[in-house]
């Protein structure tokens, strides 16, 4: 299993794909939050769900669940693991 | 007692303590401090349940409460509460808090779930490890908590001098943290909670997902109503029996007006309001098993895309639902809010919101009004125009408060309220009735009696009255809403808390029970009635909610217009409403 690492930001992924942190690209205080609720580089995230008209994402990092905008998502760049877990 | 937001802080607090601090499935919950006492050995201690916090840098006022609290108090002991399932990206808040050295017991708390999702702790490695104490347990059922008591004793026995220097613990780096969680905690790879993602699926459904939160609340508001309608009336029944029973007979004795002021004044308008302590009941039991159950913060997640549009988010729209119980503990609840903007916003339109004590007065209304089969749906519809009213406020002001918030909030998985945990809330609201009761109520009762039996030789209830007077004062200005003279009245108590307005239409028209009900059913039609109701939905938020909005606010011109705006509005609504049905029933 070898995923074709392709960057990316972490609103880009569909639902049922994960991807690895690779950077976060946000302020001070937003980057601290982040960090506390488990969005730590080299950590992975699944996308679970989008809400409709452009609301927030559903994600889930080790055993916590997040939500999130996509202005928020956009900061978080990733690499998208193509070759996408079976046992969703 | 220090940790994560969410983490069972309030729970575990509640636990030892034996105090009733709210408890709810949404981060952020507690946002003040409350402390209880507890007897640990020889010692007595306080012991202090803080906000949740992500960080010891945060910047949210909520966090501000802990950081300040740290920092001016003497600390004996920090309870550390994390949650077990999360240890991997709580156990940094940990580190933070270590390097400040304080004597510290590490609490990793709902073990249960832990437990569930496969995770295994080796507390004993962990201790040694950190150089603390450990203590595995489960706040909401109890098992482990035992063995707290006596770890704290051991901390808390140790010579000042000693625990100055922070004990044996080791300060570790975030390095160093990582490797003791990988070598004491084993998570297997697929942890997920199985239950919360099959009811997400259908409660976070793409398309289904707002029509069925719309459906919950309307069913809950049916409960409510359908269940407690009939109990309220047994009560007021009850209050009425006793009256003419008991009461009548032995206050007969005194001279008349005491008499009047005893049993019109304050009986009649008590047991009213009285009368409806089973349906607030039974409204915070639905309410707090939807909080507890976690359904908030997916109402945020559903909600959030819509009230951008309206220069809000999700959180602001649970603070809305929240003030459906009360609005000052939701008022409170912005603190979360880091963006003052979005704060400011967030506090101008929860007063908006149907708090319990005006759902007494619309149950009331509206029993007296509308066909059994329509109550529900009315009521309903007043919850409707509650939010409406609250979008169409933050429409107008959005350009004045902006919002720069992210927007990034944990989604906890379901939980499910014991039934001590929902006997305890419920035992709470009382209690939290009945306070206000004793403060606000009896006085504005006898007030009232006193206005509307005074000067002496006035017809009581009557036009030369001095309530009578008031009431002509303002008629040309609430006459064309359709609220009469006696309805002002109760208007104008219903500044001071909106519990009153019930008590002090009972002695306004001098009358309890289903008397009150059908002599208000004559005087009034439903378009009158419905009139009322969106008055007194909408206008000006009672006393405490005020006083908490300037608290937390901290501005005068803030506070005014918090005051000014929905007085308008209720103007403008309520005048459209009446007079458009008129020409429409006409
Ligand atoms: N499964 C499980 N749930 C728990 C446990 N302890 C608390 N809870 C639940 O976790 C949720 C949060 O509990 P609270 O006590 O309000 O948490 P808190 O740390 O005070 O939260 P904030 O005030 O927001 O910081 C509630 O739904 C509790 O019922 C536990 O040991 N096991
Ligand atoms: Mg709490």
């Amino acid at each position: 299993m070898t995923p074709t690492a392709n960057i990316s930001t972490l609103n880009r992924l569909d639902p049922g794909d994960c991807g690895t942190i690779l950077a976060l690209d946000a302020g001070e205080e937003l980057y601290q939050r982040l960090v506390a609720l488990g969005l730590r580089i080299g950590n992975s995230v699944r996308m679970l769900r989008r809400a409709r008209f452009g609301g927030p994402l559903h994600i889930r990092v080790g055993t916590t669940e997040l939500m999130l905008r996509v202005r928020e998502a956009r900061c978080i760049r990733i690499a998208h693991d193509t070759a996408t877990d079976p046992s969703v | 007692m220090i940790g994560m937001p969410n983490t069972g802080k309030s729970t575990l607090f509640n636990r030892l303590t034996g105090a009733h601090a709210k408890v709810g499935n949404w981060p952020g919950l507690t946002v003040d401090l409350l402390s209880a006492r507890l007897i640990i050995g020889d010692q007595v201690i306080q012991l202090v349940d803080l906000p949740g916090i992500y960080d010891l840098n945060g910047y949210s006022e909520d966090e501000k409460v802990v950081t300040t609290f740290l920092a001016q108090n003497h600390i004996d002991l920090a309870l550390v509460v994390l949650n077990a399932s999360q240890i991997d990206r709580q156990l940094a808040l940990l580190g933070q808090i270590m390097r400040l050295g304080l004597p510290i017991v590490l609490v990793l708390n709902m073990v249960d779930e832990a437990a569930a999702l496969g995770i295994t702790i080796d507390a004993g490695g962990l201790s040694a490890k950190l150089g603390i104490p450990v203590c595995l347990l489960s706040a909401k059922y109890g098992q482990g908590v035992e063995q707290l008591q006596p770890v704290m004793r051991g901390v808390l026995g140790k010579k000042p001098t000693a625990r100055a220097t922070g004990v044996g613990a080791v300060s570790l780096d975030e390095r160093q943290l990582e490797a003791c969680v990988k070598s004491c905690v084993s998570v297997p790879a697929q942890a997920s909670h199985a239950l919360t993602e099959k009811i997400d699926r259908i409660l976070l459904h793409p398309w289904l997902g707002l029509p069925i939160f719309f459906g919950v609340m309307f069913l809950l508001f049916e409960v409510v109503f359908v269940l407690g309608k009939p109990i309220q009336d047994a009560m007021a029944w009850g209050f009425t029996a006793v009256r003419s029973e008991a009461l009548e007979p032995a206050l007969a004795g005194l001279p008349i007006v005491l008499k009047g002021l005893m049993l019109d004044g304050v009986y009649n308008g008590l047991s009213t309001v009285a009368s409806f302590v089973p349906i607030i009941v039974l409204f915070f039991l639905c309410m707090g098993i939807v909080e507890d159950a976690g359904y908030l913060s997916r109402a945020a997640f559903l909600m959030d895309a819509l009230m951008a549009r309206f220069g809000l988010d999700g959180r602001s729209f649970v603070m809305v639902l929240m003030g459906f119980g009360c609005n000052v503990p939701a008022l409170m609840g912005t603190r979360v809010i880091r963006s003052r903007g979005l704060r400011l916003l967030t506090m101008l339109v929860i007063p908006l919101s149907l708090c319990s004590a005006r759902m007494q007065v619309f149950v009331f209304f509206i029993a007296a009004l509308f066909s059994a089969e329509a109550a529900p749906l009315v009521l309903f519809s007043l919850y409707v125009m509650s939010i409406l009213t609250a979008m169409l406020t933050s429409l107008l002001f959005k350009r004045r408060y902006i919002n720069t918030d992210p927007f990034v909030l944990e989604m906890p998985p379901y939980r499910f309220p014991t039934l001590r945990q929902i006997i305890l809330r419920g035992w709470h609201e009382v209690g939290h009735f009945m306070r206000r009761a004793t403060r606000f109520i009896v006085a504005g009762v006898v007030l009232v009696w006193l206005l509307t039996n005074f000067p002496q030789g006035a017809t009581p209830g009557g036009v030369d009255t001095w309530a009578g007077q008031i009431g002509a004062l303002l008629n040309p200005v609430l006459s064309p809403l359709g609220i009469d003279p006696k309805l002002t009245i109760a208007l104008i108590f219903g500044f001071v808390a909106k519990e009153i307005v019930i008590g002090s239409l009972a002695v306004i028209y001098n009358m309890e029970g289903s008397a009150l009900v059908s002599t208000i059913a004559h005087q009034i039609d439903w378009i009158q009635a419905y009139s009322f109701m969106l008055f007194t939905l909408i206008y000006t938020p009672c006393l405490s909610t005020i006083a908490t909005i300037r608290t937390e606010s901290k501005s005068k011109a803030f506070s005014a217009l918090a005051i000014v705006w929905p007085l308008g509005l209720a103007w403008i609504v309520s005048f459209l409403f009446y007079q458009i049905a008129r020409h429409l029933a006409a």
